[in-house]
């Protein structure tokens, strides 16, 4: 990839190749001193003067890993067995959610009732920290790409328009409305069925990523760019943070709230779940293709 | 049925230690994305539909993706079979 990414800046400069590969210039002998410790080690290597050390170092490595799965087994083999009634996580705090849960919250899985009523203010920290992970990457790998660069994306863009897999385009062309209609299912049905917003929106994100790659760039950015991105996560969690402080406030102060708890079972019901499992959705879609097309070519 | 599960976690293990011991980092890719897969079923066994949705969207499926994008930005696609050679 890199040679071909050479040739191209070579062909659009218009510079030979051969000039751009002078890495035997570069090459001089350094002294002791001034080689970084890697670099010393691997010298030792190469003249085989650390036989010695690396047994040694092997079998430090061997003994170090068996301690260290002796003592993950022998806890492992003092923890209470698996789905044993008399288990300490078996305690009153489990009999207050299945009890009063349906009453409180409105969802029929109580998971979602879980972590996105009774403790919401988790769930909003978890967001947050995917946002600041998104926002790390971002300022980590992007950049705004200088002319030069462009023009060797148009070219490859054009060289591989009419060459992509014809296979993986098809494959596309089926799989994904079913992934981004199952995702959106999983969201929806968030406070009805197991799943919810992470792993919806990470299902939507994974879509996306398929569509990407077998429609190339310039249709995805049709519909999603960075922009976009920006304001629909900004939004969302705006939206989570707002609309959950409200709720805190008027349970804190019991206040009656007017937001209505439905019919358990019905797919509009359980309060405030359903908006917010479809904001975690969207977050976490975005920034799952944001990831990715972070990764894969620095922007979005 | 538990002796699915007893199938499973043998092969979970050798997923994970062949992960570590395989030269090329393309197969150990492909062994990890296995290992996610036999996770999210053994998830499915110890009735944790939530986790098992996940572990196959993220472990499976996102995570694979980055590792391979991180491969082929580093071209190191091929460096077990160059040192074979």
């Amino acid at each position: 990839m890199s040679s071909f990414n050479e040739v191209i800046t070579s062909f659009v400069e218009g510079t030979p190749k051969a000039e751009v590969v002078s890495k035997e210039k570069a090459k001089r002998v350094y002294k002791h001193h001034e080689m970084s410790l890697t670099e010393r080690l691997t010298a030792m290597i190469e003249k085989g003067e650390s036989k010695g050390a690396r047994n040694a170092y092997t079998v430090i490595a061997v003994i170090m890993a068996i301690v260290i799965i002796g003592c993950l087994i022998y806890t492992v083999s003092s923890l209470p067995p698996f789905g044993d009634p008399s288990n300490p996580a078996n305690n009153e705090v489990v009999k207050k959610y299945i009890m009063d849960g349906i009453a409180d919250t409105g969802a029929i899985n109580f998971v979602a009732g879980m972590i996105l009523d009774y403790r919401a203010f988790d769930t909003l920290g978890e967001s947050t920290v995917l946002f600041i992970a998104a926002s790390a990457v971002i300022i980590l790998l992007f950049r705004k790409k200088t002319s030069l660069e462009k023009k060797v994306a148009d070219i490859e863009e054009k060289i591989y328009e009419d060459k992509h897999d014809v296979i993986l385009r098809h494959g596309a062309l089926i799989l994904v409305p079913f992934t981004l209609i199952y995702g959106i299912y999983v969201i929806l049905n968030g406070h009805l069925s197991p799943g919810g917003g992470f792993s919806g929106g990470t299902i939507i994100g994974a879509a996306l990523i398929l569509y990407n790659l077998a429609f190339g760039d310039k249709s995805t950015k049709k519909f999603f760019n960075f922009k976009v991105y920006k304001v629909i996560t900004i939004v969302a969690l705006s939206f989570y943070a707002i609309s959950k402080t409200y709720s805190f406030y008027t349970g804190a102060n019991h206040i009656h709230s007017i937001i209505p708890k439905g019919i358990p079972g019905n797919l509009i019901s359980s309060g405030l779940i359903l908006p917010l499992n479809i904001c975690v959705g969207i977050v976490v879609a975005c920034t799952m293709f944001g990831f990715y097309s972070l990764f894969d070519r620095e922007e979005i | 049925m538990i002796y699915i599960q007893y199938i499973l976690v043998i092969f979970l293990v050798i997923c994970a230690l062949s992960v570590c011991i395989t030269n090329n980092l393309l197969v150990s890719l492909i062994i990890f994305t296995a290992y996610s897969l036999v996770m999210s079923v053994i998830w499915l066994f110890i009735e944790s539909p939530d986790l098992a949705i996940t572990e196959a969207a993220v472990g499976a499926g996102i995570t694979s993706i980055l590792f391979f994008i991180t491969l082929v930005k580093v071209d190191k696609m091929n460096e077990g079979e160059a040192k074979n050679e």
